[in-house]
């Protein structure tokens, strides 16, 4: 029954290896991709009912035992991660079918959608910290290829940008994990974990710990390292602008909680309250950028950066409640975000720019698209009954219950802040006068809708059904609070 | 010999960190591959270098050398391959359509 775990890491790097033969035939590529990603979430739902029921499900690669062989645990986290990345895998390809130019289709597209897809599932379940930054690597090779695909000017100047500091920050990784090999001799998360326990997390620990939480933060732009976002989030068509928003940054977000939660736990007073001044401050700066911007991509852009935020100060709060928090704010954020960049797309396609300022009068000509977008919007602000509000609510109680007013109240102010930029789009995109020909107003987008109907359901769930999710992400925070249970059934096995 | 793998790798960080400010694309490319061997010499160095045999067992041996760190460098030095040859290409194709290498030249425009 183990060997379960490796599928969602094996089954897409043999189908994207398939489809390299097939680039020229799209039917087939199709019909190959689609059945694939289909039968992805089924694993993943599958691999979430059984780690719910029966505990955690580790798989040791090559049967070495764990601390010397390399393990793929399954946790909870790790499954909803997964669970996750299906969804969001799903609903981009069907997306990608309708939108993506045939030049790029035919030109290794779906391949390296699905090597993506091995590297972000890989690091969800990996166990060793050496695997964690091959899997990075590939999922991030991957994604440079993704960000460049089509090659149009803009794309390849900022691209060169993005692939520069993502090399540069998996240097700093290799280096921190260089620093922690020698002061623990071991890279199995698990037994990290057990080692630095027994040795104390002091000085050079802490430095290890400082260098690990900058390279993850450079992955998951956090402040000051986001620089490099809106700019290479804006450049690739809403298919894949849409799968790197909801799932890039959320890896680097994941590293962070499961290094801070599992192996540097113990001197919360420095590491977490850094963690804590950083989602303050990535949280503050993103949204200031949100509200300057107008330009329909780079405002979702920056609300990925204030919204990341949110997370990390559910895991600098560090009590159940708060860490909880901090994930059902991940899945309704993945859930949410890529939602927006595709229908970021959708105007794309109808008005053919994504300047607020040349866009107008869309809920006039396309009146199912403008409620599906504003259902969404307002989610992404917080407005009850839908999931933004209640996965927003327990980091404010939590925020009270700890006495952290100075992050609360900047919580608060940035989710109004988001609720301004949010009806920023509306009112230009949607309200006012129409800018676009009448032929563009006839262009369908039914089929097109259909593709993110799904989130828009998932998200309006997630509102309606809080209670049951979200005694869900306690009992994941509850397990990740307690990592000895993580450890043991990694090292017992 | 750790101290001067240490000093070896500081200068390492030293030129690829000045080659990275700099504004020519090829530049960069050359001051990432620096930086990675850097790292990669780091790696080596903290895990501890020879202190023994070969890791053969049944040959009557006592103290064995890590080897480790060698298969974790093997496959680090497989990736930033890769990752170089990548940025070899983007960094040409990038002169190829901006007919430009500077930096500074490449800004600007959105399109």
């Amino acid at each position: 029954m183990n060997s379960l775990v490796i599928v969602p890491v094996v089954l897409p790097a043999i189908i994207g290896a398939i489809l390299i033969f097939f680039a020229r035939f799209q039917k087939v590529q199709r019909v190959i991709s689609a059945i694939t990603m289909i039968s992805l979430l089924i694993v993943s739902i599958w691999l979430a009912i059984e780690v719910y029921n029966n505990g955690i499900m580790t798989i040791a690669l090559g049967d070495w035992e764990a601390p010397y062989g390399i393990p793929l645990v399954a946790d909870m986290f790790a499954t909803v991660m997964l669970l996750l990345s299906a969804i969001v895998g799903v609903c981009c390809l069907f997306f990608a079918f309708r939108t993506i130019h045939p030049s790029r289709e035919k030109f290794y597209f779906y391949p390296f959608y699905f090597f993506l897809l091995v590297g972000v599932n890989g690091s969800f379940l990996t166990g060793d910290l050496f695997n964690l930054f091959v899997f990075f690597e590939v999922m991030l090779i991957a994604s440079y290829i993704l960000i460049v695909h089509g090659g149009s000017g803009y794309q390849l100047r900022e691209s060169f940008k993005y692939v520069v500091i993502n090399i540069f920050s998996s240097m700093f990784f290799l280096a921190g994990i260089a620093y922690l090999y020698a002061a623990t001799g071991t890279l199995n998360i698990a037994d990290l974990g057990v080692r630095v326990a027994e040795l104390g997390q002091d000085g050079v620990l802490n430095v290890v710990a400082v260098v690990l939480l900058f390279v993850f933060a450079m992955k998951g732009a956090l402040f000051p390292l986001y620089f490099w976002l809106p700019d290479s989030y804006t450049g690739p068509p809403a298919a894949i602008a849409a799968l790197f928003g909801g799932l890039l940054t959320k890896v680097g977000i994941y590293a962070i909680i499961r290094m801070f939660t599992v192996v540097f736990n113990h001197d919360p007073t420095f590491t977490h309250n850094l963690i804590l001044f950083v989602a303050g401050a990535t949280m503050f700066f993103g949204v200031l950028g949100a509200v300057a911007q107008f330009n329909f991509k780079r405002i979702l852009s920056y609300h990925i950066i204030s919204q990341v935020g949110y997370m990390v100060m559910g895991l600098g709060i560090f009590t159940p409640l708060a860490v909880a928090g901090a994930i059902y704010y991940i899945v309704h954020h993945i859930i949410v975000k890529t939602a927006l960049f595709l229908f970021a797309g959708i105007s794309e396609k109808i008005t053919g720019t994504n300047e607020l300022k040349q866009m107008g009068g869309l809920l006039k000509t396309h009146p199912a698209f403008a409620w599906l977008f504003f259902i969404t919007a307002i989610s992404l602000a917080g407005i009850p009954p839908l999931s933004g509000f209640f996965s927003k609510f327990p980091l404010i109680l939590s925020g009270m219950q700890e006495e952290r007013y100075l992050i609360t109240a900047v919580s608060l102010i940035v989710g109004l802040l988001t609720l301004y930029s949010m009806i920023k789009i509306f009112s230009y995109a949607f309200w006012g006068r129409q800018k676009h020909t009448e032929a563009q107003a006839k262009i369908k987008t039914g089929s097109l809708l259909v593709s993110i109907a799904p989130l828009v359901v998932l998200t309006i769930a997630l509102g309606l059904f809080a209670e049951p999710i979200f005694s869900y992400s306690l009992e994941i925070a509850e397990e990740l609070l307690e990592p000895s249970v993580y450890i043991e059934s990694v090292l017992e096995e | 010999m750790e101290l001067l793998m240490s000093i070896v790798v500081g200068v390492f960080f030293m030129v690829g960190t000045y080659l990275l400010m700099t504004r020519s694309l090829i530049r960069i490319v050359i001051g990432v591959n620096i930086l990675s061997h850097a790292t990669h010499l780091l790696l080596l160095t903290m895990a501890g270098l020879k202190t023994g045999a070969p890791p053969l067992l049944n040959r009557g041996e006592e103290a064995f050398t890590d080897p480790l760190p060698q298969a974790l460098i093997l496959t680090a030095i497989v990736i930033s391959f890769g990752v170089t040859a990548f940025t070899i290409v983007l960094a040409y194709r990038t002169y190829k359509v901006h007919r430009t290498d500077d930096l500074e030249q490449l800004r600007g425009s959105r399109e």
